[in-house]
């Protein structure tokens, strides 16, 4: 199914586009399906659960894979495996948890599954050791390569203040929907790393971030793609030495997980779930400013489960 | 065993080490040919012998194997291991129909005899050695067939692989198959490459139009290998009663070193191609052992005449070293010394983990370039000038590209020389290469008053921390601080380091290796809360 056809369906079934009206220059990446605005929470937290068993609960409290993911749209699924570590250092998001929903959006009809990110370790290390490739495979999404610059298209960002071109990978441009999967983690420069700051991982030149003020920047991209889902990773959690950790010393078991189609509401809850105020993580505080979800979380209608 | 099975024999060997010997380089796929290296290259006769002379305890003993083979039945390696040498036979094959008169079916070259150069090819022989005895490899180097074949593969092949890889990969794109992934092209080497190129037009010129010229001038190991294969036992020799004197030999004779005239047959020359006894309508050419009494023995008289010339060109190279003497002293490793300005100061190149040092690294290694494609975070690159120009050519670490991975031993566990020794991932993970060094007034934090920290993120020590930093702009800002005991030299902070055109942070080698601390820190406490905190 090609991108007209998936908006023809789309017309057809009635749906409304409510949120493409928010950023008009931009709204073909704003395709969040319409029934997403009649959503039953904003936000829904998991604690006490394996990571997929949790992704399970969240995602069954949201209304189901199918809210998110139409039948035969292509989807992207963008963990961080930045580094060539093991599952239990927890520098990379939790395979299983990777593996649960690339699963839960092939049963609700998706005809494609990619998954990807620009690593810094070296990449085929990276998708091996995290135990991400296995799971994914094993799942029958598709691991694909973010390790060469012809995979990248120039593109604006309008809404940037400091940061209004990046090179992103086709992968993005291409999705009809979009989940972001970040780990939440310690991190050496922006304190914590948890959706927005995940996002890097789709762009080449990310150098020029971090001499550009890099929560400014951090907080400019993700105005450029609103990610249909975030899914934050909270079951073991690097509390120091981030992001990539020095041994599993630095590890805390957590076992929580956010989800949310708010990026700034899900960095926010999880900040707190780490133990510090998202006013505090700058890039959190910028995106909310520049309007890009909500950072308080007491506006928001939260689900919050046990296991 | 009936003769004419000895040369389709031969086939088999050589291609399958031709094959085998260049897929270790050209596997840009990194499919897991490269485990089979160490077994695979263990007969390449310059690798294993300085492997040998610096490590014996390594078991480096291929070139035992090989000096065995050649005392036996000659020179072997010549025709069936080395992979220059049979890449000779591939173009003298290609180019052999040109060389075919029109008409004529002859479906291999007609090569001449030529009479031996014995000053050309001790006199090299000679001042090879001399050089490596004087300490500087590369004239070694640059005539090591194996290292040689190494550098072709890895400057000219190697990008041909990965362009068609390339392509194909967006082709397959454009078709919705993304199974292949495209793969980064190396850093470019103009030094190497041109060297590469020059060593494949040399060569391929001599072999299109000489045969295995190149094996019986130029190369050491050619050389060596046909003074021992004087001695061989098992060598080919022309029954002079069967020969007629027509001459099919030698038109298949590569090496030229068959004199249908004398009916004699060069064996310090001769490769054991065996085209000769497949060609021979009479099979008066045989392969067998020399004390046999069949067997014309070379007269004593050409011996001693050999032996003469041997001699000669050895005292004249001698005297031809001795007065280029003052030149030849070998370029001494730099000198580490303070840096002193905000320019990155390095003043000491890296050598890879597990070369131990630099003197020990330039000493042994080939620059067969092996570790160079083999690089999965290919920073490994050929050195024009840093380790000074009589080592031009042995890789460096040049964080341009990346940054070398903690975790990973590919290119100390490949190297065929020894010049990397094997590291264990422990090993591997506290041998310090060098020490980052941090120039705070090139920092983005210091300069810019904002965030950035890249270098730390790479870091998998936490060598470099970042700390509270105080600031004009009164915002929350960390900068790095340098906590070297800990550093491996990796290099991730300065590949990752976002300031141009000078680094704020740097990783400076280290003369001789040293053994980095292992960073200790306590478990943390686990937290049993499993509420929400919102």
């Amino acid at each position: 199914m090609n991108r007209r056809d998936f908006f023809k369906k789309a017309i057809t079934s009635g749906i409304a586009a409510g949120a493409f009206l928010a950023f008009p220059k931009v709204n073909r990446f704003w395709r969040t399906p319409s029934n997403a605005a009649s959503l039953p929470y904003d936000l829904v937290a998991v604690r006490g659960g394996e990571p997929d068993i949790m992704f399970d609960a969240a995602i069954n409290a949201l209304g189901g894979m199918g809210t998110f993911v139409p039948r035969g749209s292509r989807v992207l699924v963008k963990p961080n495996i930045g580094w060539d570590v093991p599952p239990e250092r927890a520098g990379n998001t939790h395979p299983a948890l990777v593996g649960a929903i690339v699963a839960q959006c092939l049963d609700a009809g998706a005809s494609k599954v990619s998954v990807f990110d620009h690593t810094c370790d070296n990449w085929r290390r990276c998708y091996k050791n995290s135990g991400i490739d296995a799971a994914v495979k094993k799942a029958g999404g598709k691991m694909i390569s973010g390790d060469s610059e012809g995979y990248y298209k120039t593109v604006t960002v309008p809404s940037g203040l400091r940061l209004q071109e990046a090179k992103v990978h086709q992968a993005l441009l291409d999705a009809d929907v979009f989940i972001n999967v970040p780990i939440l983690k310690h991190h050496s420069s922006t304190m914590l790393t948890i959706g927005m700051k995940n996002l890097m991982g789709v762009v080449w030149d990310r150098w020029y971030w971090h001499r550009n003020d890099l929560h400014q920047c951090i907080a400019d991209f993700a105005s450029f793609r609103k990610p249909d889902l975030t899914v934050v990773d909270a079951y073991n959690v690097m509390k120091r030495n981030g992001p990539r950790g020095v041994s599993v010393n630095d590890v805390v078991s957590m076992q929580a997980q956010v989800i949310s189609r708010d990026p700034v509401a899900a960095d926010a809850a999880a900040t707190k779930l780490f133990g510090m105020e998202p006013e505090d993580i700058r890039h959190i505080k910028i995106a909310s400013q520049m309007n890009l979800g909500q950072i308080n979380l007491e506006h928001l209608a939260i689900n919050r489960i046990k296991l | 065993m009936n003769p004419r099975v000895l040369k389709p024999l031969r086939l088999c060997f050589a291609l399958a080490f031709f094959m085998g010997t260049a897929l270790i380089f050209l596997d840009i796929w990194d499919t897991g040919a490269r485990l089979l290296a160490d077994k695979l290259l263990v007969l390449q006769f310059v690798p294993s012998l300085l492997k040998f002379m610096n490590h014996a305890a390594l078991g480096a003993t291929g070139f035992m194997v090989v000096l065995g083979l050649t005392l036996i039945f000659g020179r072997i390696y010549c025709s069936a291991i080395c992979p220059l040498g049979i890449f000779q036979d591939v173009i003298s094959r290609v180019f052999s129909k040109k060389r075919a008169p029109a008409g004529k079916k002859t479906k291999s070259p007609a090569f001449k005899y030529s009479p031996p150069r014995n000053i050309l090819r001790y006199g090299i022989f000679l001042a090879t050695l001399l050089f490596f005895a004087a300490g500087t490899t590369l004239m070694l180097n640059l005539l090591d067939p194996f290292s040689s074949f190494g550098r072709m593969m890895t400057h000219l092949f190697h990008p041909v692989v990965i362009f068609l890889n390339n392509l194909s990969v967006s082709l397959a794109e454009t078709l919705g198959n993304h199974a292949l992934f495209r793969v980064r092209l190396p850093a470019a080497a103009p030094l190497s490459l041109g060297i590469a190129l020059a060593s494949v037009m040399l060569i391929g010129w001599m072999s299109a139009r000489h045969g295995r010229l190149y094996c019986n001038t130029l190369c050491p190991v050619g050389t060596l290998l046909g003074l021992v294969s004087k001695f061989s036992i098992v060598r080919v020799g022309i029954h002079t009663g069967a020969c007629r004197s027509c001459g099919a030999c030698r038109r298949v004779c590569k090496a030229g070193c068959i004199d249908v005239k004398t009916k004699q047959v060069d064996v310090s020359r001769c490769v054991t191609c065996f085209n000769c006894l497949s060609a021979c309508p009479d099979q008066a050419i045989v392969y067998g052992s020399r004390f046999r009494k069949n067997l014309p023995r070379p007269s004593h008289k050409k011996t001693a005449q050999n032996r003469r010339n041997f001699m000669l060109t050895l005292a004249a190279g001698s005297l031809g070293i001795a007065a280029g003497g003052v030149n030849a002293t070998p370029n001494s490793p730099p000198i580490q010394a303070r840096p002193t300005t905000i320019a990155e100061n390095k003043t000491c190149p890296l050598s890879p983990p597990g070369s131990r040092g630099i003197k020990r690294y330039t000493s042994i290694c080939t620059a067969c370039h092996l570790c160079v494609s083999a690089c999965p975070s290919g920073l490994l690159t050929p050195s024009v000038s840093a380790f000074g120009l009589s080592s031009m050519m042995q890789p460096r670490m040049d964080f341009n590209r990346g940054h070398c991975n903690f975790d990973c031993t590919v290119c100390s566990n490949i190297c065929p020389s020894g010049a990397i020794l094997p590291l264990t991932i422990a090993q591997k993970q506290q041998t310090q290469v060098g020490v980052a060094k941090f120039i705070k007034e090139n920092c983005v934090v210091y300069t810019d008053n904002t965030n950035c920290g890249a270098c730390s993120e790479h870091c998998p020590t936490k060598a470099v921390t970042m700390v509270p930093y105080i600031n004009a702009a009164g915002r929350n800002l960390v900068i790095p601080k340098m906590n070297e005991a800990i550093c491996v030299g990796c290099g991730g902070c300065e590949h990752a380091c976002p300031t141009r055109p000078y680094k704020a942070i740097y990783v400076d080698g280290n003369l001789v290796h040293r053994t980095a601390e292992k960073p200790q820190e306590k478990k943390l406490e686990q937290e049993t809360s499993q509420d929400f905190p919102f």
